[in-house]
């Protein structure tokens, strides 16, 4: 068979967005595999999530649902949806490359013994084998690979394809979270501060690096970020900042920090190391403020202001918050 | 506690990276390699265990070129008990094989934990643990930037989206490590000198065949060029039409 799969992530009751970029690379593959895509979720309480992926496009929907899949477990999801992926004769299963993505997917596709791919940026099927394009070596390079073994298990960058908004309304099928021995399973979750937007699932990246000089300044990255309206932006720093401790490691751009692709990305006081620069330079749209005309970020920006954050940065921020405020 | 730290080889990150005539790896040439920035954390933390339980052992691993034994070498100097290196002359990127075969091989040894980078930065999979440990049937953790050790039970944080996951999990176990993890240490003189009379073994690795084909490596489309809107806080009007325009406002 030649269905696909598309493993969702929920938390706190809530489908995440990335699994409807998920379901769009899903439809992709399964138009061209002629198979039928189907939805997985574990949890406990699915019902919304599960009424918001059966109307996504997918063909059909299987909860994996109750009081022991409360708390997500690795080992415990993943024999579960391994079972249900066997079941639903799986050619291919994706996720989306998210903390659970990364955690999950690759266990599944050990269950399964099959091919993965991780953080792909595009996924093919021709001829029947499936293929994915992902970057390596930080982005400097890009590999085009394809499956030599099934099924094909590949997660997906963030941002890259378009969240599904396919319509219909699929079947959704029931099955109890299995109770039994977990091996790993999360007691807690902690807020990391207020309710902030996750930097890679953010529509805006606001960063800031060593040129804001000291720690309060980040006021400023903080204030135009919020300029962008409750939920669009989440603020970024460059390892210099992280390492000095202005920072938290969490908001670490680059290629000891995160991967993030927004369709807007601002670099404040940022002079463009490499290694920062793998962790943006997929982002749609680039702007650099900095003061030397000759940093290298200005080679990957499409849009540069030469000159002092601290004069730039306030003005910038007004101007935004005045056409946000008029939306 | 046996301890098993899986390590690779990589180039350097500030390495430029060139496409090799094959179109299909890269070219090696002028490229400085390293250990994985992540494995780093991993070595410091098994040994860390080590000191603090005063008793076990701690084996370095590897599958990958001869040249490797550089970095397997510094971990015994820096305090690792054993090397291994499996040999191979191909790149490995592909996880689902190299996880098998690190499977095959850790079930041939005594190991109660096994302790991974987060990621290799060479491919950027960040896979292999999460797949080693469902080959293995232990539990997992990957990404931890904090881990607590409690005879055979352990709990281990790593970061998600917009917060932070405290993970409960017990031995046998594979966990990756993040940064924030520890402060490595590095090789002083006497553990280089030490490090000659540790044990360190070779032998091919048994690889099947990768599960993915690379079919091309190429370098990413360059960036368009951009443009410079202006300067000073005056520049701002041309920057927001700019940004208007591209309806990103
Ligand atoms: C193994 C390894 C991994 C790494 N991983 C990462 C990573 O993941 N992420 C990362 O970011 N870095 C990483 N780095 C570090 C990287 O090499 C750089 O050191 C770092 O990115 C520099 O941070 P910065 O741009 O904030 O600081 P700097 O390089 O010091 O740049 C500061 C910039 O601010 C500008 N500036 C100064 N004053 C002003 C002002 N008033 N207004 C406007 N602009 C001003 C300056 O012109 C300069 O361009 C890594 C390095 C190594 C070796
Ligand atoms: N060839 C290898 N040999 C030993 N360990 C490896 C190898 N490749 C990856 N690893 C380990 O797995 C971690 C994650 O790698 P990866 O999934 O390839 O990004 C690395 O940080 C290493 O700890």
């Amino acid at each position: 068979m030649s269905n696909v799969i598309v493993i969702a992530e929920v938390r706190g009751g809530k489908l995440k967005r990335p699994s409807l970029e998920a379901v769009t690379a899903a439809l992709q593959l399964a138009t061209a595999s002629g198979g039928k895509v189907h939805a997985i979720a574990c949890g406990s309480g699915l019902d919304a999530a599960c009424a918001d992926l059966a109307s996504s496009g997918v063909h059909k929907v299987v909860a994996i649902d109750g009081p022991a899949f409360a708390n997500y477990s690795s080992d415990g999801y993943a024999k579960a949806i391994a079972e249900q992926a066997k079941a639903a004769g799986a050619a291919a299963v994706l996720m989306a490359h998210t903390a659970m993505g990364k955690d999950l997917l690759p266990r599944v596709s050990a269950l399964l013994d099959g091919a993965i791919v991780t953080d792909a940026i595009a996924v093919s099927c021709e001829g029947g084998v499936f293929g994915a394009q992902r970057p390596v070596f930080a982005g400097k390079a890009t590999m085009t690979a394809r499956a030599a073994k099934a099924p094909f298990c590949a997660s997906l960058r963030p941002n890259n394809f378009a969240a599904a908004s396919g319509g219909g309304s699929a079947e959704i099928s029931k099955v109890a979270a299995p109770a039994g021995d977990l091996l790993a399973v999360v007691k807690e979750i902690v807020a990391s501060g207020s309710d902030r937007t996750p930097l890679q699932e953010a529509k805006v990246v606001v960063s800031g690096g060593r040129g804001l000089k000291e720690p309060q300044h980040f006021k400023l990255i903080e204030d135009l970020a919020a300029a962008f309206g409750p939920g669009v932006a989440a603020v970024g720093a460059s390892r210099a900042v992280v390492d000095a401790g202005w920072r938290p490691h969490r908001e670490q751009v680059g290629q000891t920090g995160k991967v993030v692709s927004p369709p807007l990305y601002i670099a404040i006081g940022i002079s463009g190391a490499i290694q920062h620069i793998a962790g943006m330079r997929t982002a749609r749209t680039i702007v650099a403020i900095n003061k030397d005309a000759d940093a290298p970020i200005f080679k990957i920006a499409d849009f540069g202001i030469v000159g002092d954050a601290f004069e730039v940065v306030p003005a910038l921020t007004k101007a935004v918050a005045e056409i946000v405020q008029h939306k | 506690m046996d301890i098993v730290v899986c390590i690779k080889r990589v180039p350097a990150t500030d390495a430029a990276i060139k496409i090799a005539a094959d179109g299909k790896s890269i070219d090696p040439a002028g490229v400085q390699f390293e250990l994985n920035a992540y494995d780093e954390f991993a070595l410091e933390q098994a040994l860390r265990i080590k000191d603090q339980l005063g008793a076990g052992s701690v084996t370095v691993v590897t599958i990958g070129p001869k040249e490797a034994q550089k970095e397997l070498r510094d971990a015994l100097a820096r305090g690792a008990d054993k090397a291994v290196l499996l040999t191979t002359d191909q790149w490995v990127y592909d996880g689902a094989s190299t996880a098998a075969a690190l499977a095959a091989w850790i079930k041939t040894t005594p190991c109660q934990l096994v302790l991974c980078g987060r990621q290799a930065v060479d491919s950027d999979n960040n896979q292999l643990p999460a797949n080693l440990a469902g080959r293995l049937g232990f539990a997992c953790v990957t990404e931890a930037g904090k881990l607590t050790l409690d005879n055979g039970t352990f709990t281990a944080e790593r970061d998600i989206e917009g917060a932070r996951e405290v993970v409960s999990a017990r031995t046998p176990a594979v966990i990756s490590c993040q940064k924030g993890l520890n402060e490595p240490r590095y090789a002083n003189l006497k553990g280089i000198m030490a490090a000659k009379k540790k044990p360190f073994e070779e032998s091919p690795a048994q690889l099947g065949a990768p599960a993915v084909e690379i079919v091309s490596l190429a370098l990413p489309p360059a960036r368009a060029a951009g443009r410079i809107v202006g300067e000073g806080a005056a520049a701002v009007p041309a920057l927001i039409a700019a940004l208007r325009e591209a309806k990103l406002l």
